[in-house]
């Protein structure tokens, strides 16, 4: 998979290409993330690096536990804890405590974001599966979004498992794979990728190379 | 509005062109791409929309072409835009002139605006 970075959605925006098109963005603030820990097979039984991100501002609040990990390689502690799994060659070129910044992505490079998605509480089957309703008009009564019918008869005399129906929605971790890179800034370690991703605003959010897409 | 967003925005934005308003008469200059051909488009009519903010702003030019209404919005900092030439300025009382979307000839005329 490789390594990835994590940070923070700050929102979305428009800006100009080279040939006058205007482009949806988003705009991340990516990192400087650092390694907080190696996990390796001999030990853990897979390789993996764990990552932090969004340093802490009131180290008081974080528990003892969780202090202890952070001073074991000793790394200021932080927020947000991922792992990424890696090749042992990868987890060789890092060590504990390293940077890792927005720099390992190019402009036009294509990257998947994970995060999760903005809760829309309980829905019904319109909003949540996309049902097309009832009509609204030729003798309909109080009978416009129900899902309809669930199931047969005495064959097979129950519901088929999966049958979609209300519940809750969104809240969940979604990914959006083969997003284009538009800008890099090392500097202010932004992040602009085309399109929108999972989440609300200041949610935080997982980039990494595409699988399916370079 | 974040400002970090804020500041990537301002980057993108055009502050060499003219600043239009509402009521105003003016000549657009748009470049075109024809193959590896370029020129210069000009619309000319009276500005009846400006909306949003920042790089995502855009403004509605209306004209009468052969007694048909003709609508073109642009946004407002595209790189397309060549320049923007002011012709005159309206006495108007309104935000958005949709109004004129239903005169013809001389009711559809504005006051020009005199300093």
């Amino acid at each position: 998979m490789g390594i990835g970075l994590l940070g923070k959605k700050l929102g979305m925006t428009q800006i100009f290409d080279d040939n006058g098109n205007a482009v949806p963005v988003t705009v991340i603030k990516t990192g400087p993330c650092r390694v907080v820990q190696k996990k390796i097979s001999d030990k853990e039984g897979y390789n993996a690096l764990q990552i932090g991100f969004d340093e802490v501002q009131k180290t008081n609040r974080i528990n003892k536990p969780l202090m202890g990990h952070f001073n074991k390689g000793s790394v200021s502690p932080l927020k947000l804890l991922r792992e990424f799994r890696v090749t042992a060659e990868e987890i060789e070129g890092n060590e504990v405590g390293s940077e890792i910044t927005v720099d390992i992505f190019e402009p036009g490079e294509f990257v998947d974001v994970t995060g999760t998605s903005k809760g829309k509480g309980f829905a019904g089957v319109i909003k949540r599966h996309g049902f097309k309703g009832q009509s609204a008009s030729r003798g309909t009564h109080e009978y416009f979004r129900h899902g309809g019918s669930i199931g047969q008869n005495m064959t097979p005399g129950r519901t088929y498992k999966g049958r979609k129906m209300p519940g809750h929605m969104g809240a969940k971790r979604v990914t959006v794979q083969s997003l284009k890179v538009v800008d890099v800034r090392g500097d202010t370690n932004i992040l602009l990728v085309e399109g929108a991703i999972p989440g609300p605003t200041n949610g935080y959010v997982m980039v990494r190379k595409a699988v399916k897409k370079s | 509005m974040n400002e970090t967003i804020d500041l990537i925005e301002k980057e993108h934005m055009r502050l060499d062109l003219a600043e239009t308003n509402v009521g105003d008469n003016v000549r657009v200059y748009t470049k075109i791409f024809e193959g590896d051909k370029e020129r210069i488009q000009v619309f000319e009519g009276v500005v009846i929309r400006k909306r949003g903010g920042n790089t995502r702003a855009t403004f509605t030019v209306r004209k009468v072409s052969y007694g048909v209404g003709i609508e073109k919005t642009f946004p407002m900092h595209s790189p397309l835009i060549d320049k923007i030439e002011i012709l005159s300025k309206s006495k108007i009382r309104r935000a958005k002139l949709y109004y004129l979307r239903y005169l013809r000839g001389k009711a559809a005329k504005l006051k020009e605006k005199r300093d």
